[in-house]
Order: structure tokens, then sequence, then C-alpha cells
């Protein structure tokens, strides 16, 4: 068992550590944000390098804390994999779906006969 | 007959019961799936926001622009400054909370009771924080027009700087009274009247000449398009029904309204969550302090209610990014 009392030896080290990641993290995407650099205006894929760059900083953020914070690294394959796949499969699908019709709509907008803008 | 004892056949293997196959207690389990279910219902307020991006993708205010006040800077442009401050309180109450679980661990109590007092207030500053921050985006600070369209203009000068209604108009002495379904038609009331009427706006406009309007159309490098005077002129007398000041559900001077909607809602509900985690904390707190753990010989209460907290915290990682970066 993962957890067994008078198991634990202090892991203080290693949570320092993640929350010094995590401001380093933070603080690159403020500064990014306030600066938004010109050659990051680039558009990959659909949308902005420097959109991209802070979905995966944010991404990164979400597995540092799900895995050290909530102590996921130390629980078992299966309770792992239950939670983590299943939400990120769903929120992928649901993402797909509603970003893809937001886009349909705003070309329905943009092309469409009547005028919004008065 | 040798034995009575009842054998299922199924000793060590993973069905037939009597086995853990998570290797974790029921509480902890449960507390995952709900984490589960809830990001899941996070995400699709995310998503929803996301799709009405995408639909106004061209027109959609500037997070900088909105979210630029610092506590104690008064008129000084500082951009995501204060979010950033509250992300880094969020964060580091999530490290007390992880450091309160691991001295549990260690059935060290008075740590664990200085880590989960420093998470509480932790968590109390941060909805103190956003507590402020909605309070500055309901008052609004600029105000603008509002277009027969409903879309929403705004005041610049020549350099682009935004200009305040009460800046370059004055309020006409012509008082209109507000009507109240009091006395009036008793089902047909008005919200509270802004300051200044669309005539003072535009006879204020009309008096300064360096003046121009801006609207909600993004340009090609992601700025919001300037009008040159005259066509500013022709929009303020032949399209402008109203004055806008500030932000609610209806009506929003920083461009689109699902923008207002979507803040409310997804910060309020976010902050909702901190609230009820707070509480969580506190009663675990008096607990610890009761010495409830210690007899039971485990801190793992400390641990299921560190989830929740750390899931609030890694809730905020997204809005942060969705509402302010993105």
């Amino acid at each position: 068992m993962a957890h067994e009392v008078g198991h634990h030896e202090s892991n203080t080290k290693r949570i320092w550590k993640v929350f010094t990641i995590l401001s380093i993290v933070t603080i690159v995407e403020v500064i990014l944000g306030i600066i938004k650099p010109e050659a990051l205006n680039a558009k990959v894929a659909f949308m902005k390098l420097l959109n991209w760059i802070f979905i995966i900083l944010t991404l990164y953020k979400a597995y540092l804390i799900t895995w050290a914070f909530m102590h996921m690294e130390g629980e078992t394959k299966g309770l792992r994999r239950s939670v983590v796949w299943t939400g990120i499969f769903l929120i992928c699908y649901l993402m797909f779906i509603l970003l893809t019709e937001g886009d349909y709509v705003f070309e329905v907008y943009k092309n469409g006969y009547k005028s919004w803008d008065f | 007959m040798d034995t009575t004892v009842i054998k299922t056949g199924t000793e060590g293997n993973a069905w037939g019961g009597d086995s853990q196959p998570l290797k974790v207690s029921y509480g902890k389990m449960m507390m995952w799936f709900f984490i589960l279910s809830d990001a899941l219902t996070f995400s699709g307020f995310l998503a929803a926001y996301g799709f009405s991006r995408f639909k106004f993708i061209n027109s959609w205010p500037i997070a900088d622009e909105v979210f630029n006040h610092f506590p104690f800077l008064h008129g000084v442009d500082a951009p995501m400054y204060y979010v950033a401050l509250m992300t880094f309180i969020l964060i580091f109450s999530s490290v007390t909370m992880v450091l309160a679980v691991d001295a549990g661990h260690q059935m060290k109590k008075n740590k664990v009771v200085i880590y989960m007092f420093l998470t509480i207030i932790g968590g109390i500053i941060f909805v103190g924080s956003q507590a402020w921050e909605w309070k500055n985006f309901i008052k609004g600070e600029y105000g603008a027009v509002e277009t027969k369209g409903g879309q929403i203009l705004q005041f610049v000068d020549k350099d682009g700087h935004r200009v305040k209604l009460s800046d370059f108009v004055t309020a006409a002495p012509i008082v209109r009274e507000q009507h109240q379904n009091k006395n009036g038609i008793w089902f047909y009331g008005e919200k509270e009247l802004p300051t200044y009427t669309v005539d003072d706006v535009v006879s204020g406009f009309k008096k300064r000449s360096d003046l121009l309007i801006r609207t909600q159309i993004l340009t090609e490098d992601g700025k919001k398009t300037v009008l040159s005077r005259e066509a500013s002129m022709d929009k303020l007398t032949n399209s402008v029904v109203g004055v806008v000041e500030g932000a609610n559900l209806i009506k929003n001077e920083y461009g689109s309204t699902l923008f207002a909607n979507f803040f409310f809602f997804i910060t309020g509900f976010h902050g909702f969550h901190v609230f009820s985690g707070i509480v969580l904390n506190i009663i675990i707190f008096f607990n610890v302090l009761m010495g409830t753990y210690e007899k039971r010989k485990s801190y793992e209460m400390v641990e299921k209610v560190g989830l929740y907290w750390h899931f609030v915290d890694l809730v905020w990682v997204f809005v942060f990014t969705f509402f302010y970066l993105v």
C-alpha cells in the first residue's frame, strides 16, 4: 500500500521544488501576457503561437499540481487512469465540438446577409 | 465431512470481493471521482466560454485593458499584476496545504495546525481579492456608449489612450426621473439612470476635437479599431441609443455582454468553490485542534480536504489562462 502509516519520509524538499517550478512558470506566463512579443503572433494550427505556449504551460502546471500536490503519482495505475483519462478524453471532445461550432457561427455572422453592426 | 469452511475459489483474484484493487480508502476514492465530475463541470463552462469567444473572435474584449487595477495605484495601468498576485496566493496556499498533509503523515499535530491555518488565511485573502476585482469590474472606469445594434463604442484621444466620460461630458441640468414600478406602469420599472444622457455625450464630444471613437472590432494585430473623426461623429449622432457605465449581466462597457456574463459566472463559481473549501478547511482545522485525528491515528481527513483544495487551485490555473492570458 502506498500510504502505510510510518512509511512516510518527509517530502518537504520536493514540495518546495515543485512550488518553485510553478512560480517560475506563472511568472513567465505573466511576462509573456504583458509584453505579447510580436514574434509569437504567428499562427500555428489555427491559433497564435503565444496562445499555444500559454496552453502548454497551463497543462504542465496542472500536471505538477495533480501529480505532486494531489499525490496522483502514488496512486495505483487503475485509479490514476480512471480519473485522468476520463477527464482528458471528455474534455478534448467537448472542446473540439464547441470550438468548431463557435467558429462556424462566426462565419455565419460574418458572411450572412444580415448586418449585426448598425 | 472434514470441514465447513466456505471457499469461494476466488482468493487472490481481483474479482470476487475482499480485495481492494485501487488500494485506496473509500472516502479518498470518492473525493477523486467528485473532483473528476467537478472538473467536467468547469470544463463545460470554459468550453462554453471558448464557444462564445470563437463566435465573436474579432470583437472580444482585451483582458489586459479590462483588468488593469492594483490596490493603492489609482489610475496606473497595471495589466494583470493583481491577478498574478492572486494566483501566487492560491498556489502558495496549496503549498501550505500539501505541507499540512505531509506533517499529518508524520503525525505532527502542531505542524498540521500551523499549515492548515496558513492555508485558510491564504484562501480568505484570495476570495477577498476576487471580491475587489468584481467591484472594479462592476463599477467600470471609462464608460461607453451603446449603438442600436448593441455594439459598444469607447472614447480615445489622438494617441489612442482611453478617455473617461467624466473628462469631457458635463451633465445637462434636465433631470429625467427614474421610472420606478411603484409610480408608473406597475410591471415596468427601469434600472438606475446613467449619469449622462446621450445628448450630453454628443455635445461634449463635439467640443473636444481631439476625441475619436473606438469600436469593438479587432484589427489584424489585435488592437481595437479607431474610427476617423468624421466616422466617429457619424456613428455618434446616428446610431447611439444609450450610455453604459460599468458592467452587469445585461450591459457591459468593456464590449460583448457575454464577456461579463462568463466573467461573473466562471469566477463566481470558482469563488464559491474557494469559499466552500475554506469552510471545509476550518472544520478540519478545529478537528485537528481537538485531537480527533490524533485519536484516530490517521490524518487522512486532512488529505481528503487537501485534495479538494488543490483542485480549486487547479481550476484557477485554467481560469487564469483562458480568462486573462489567452
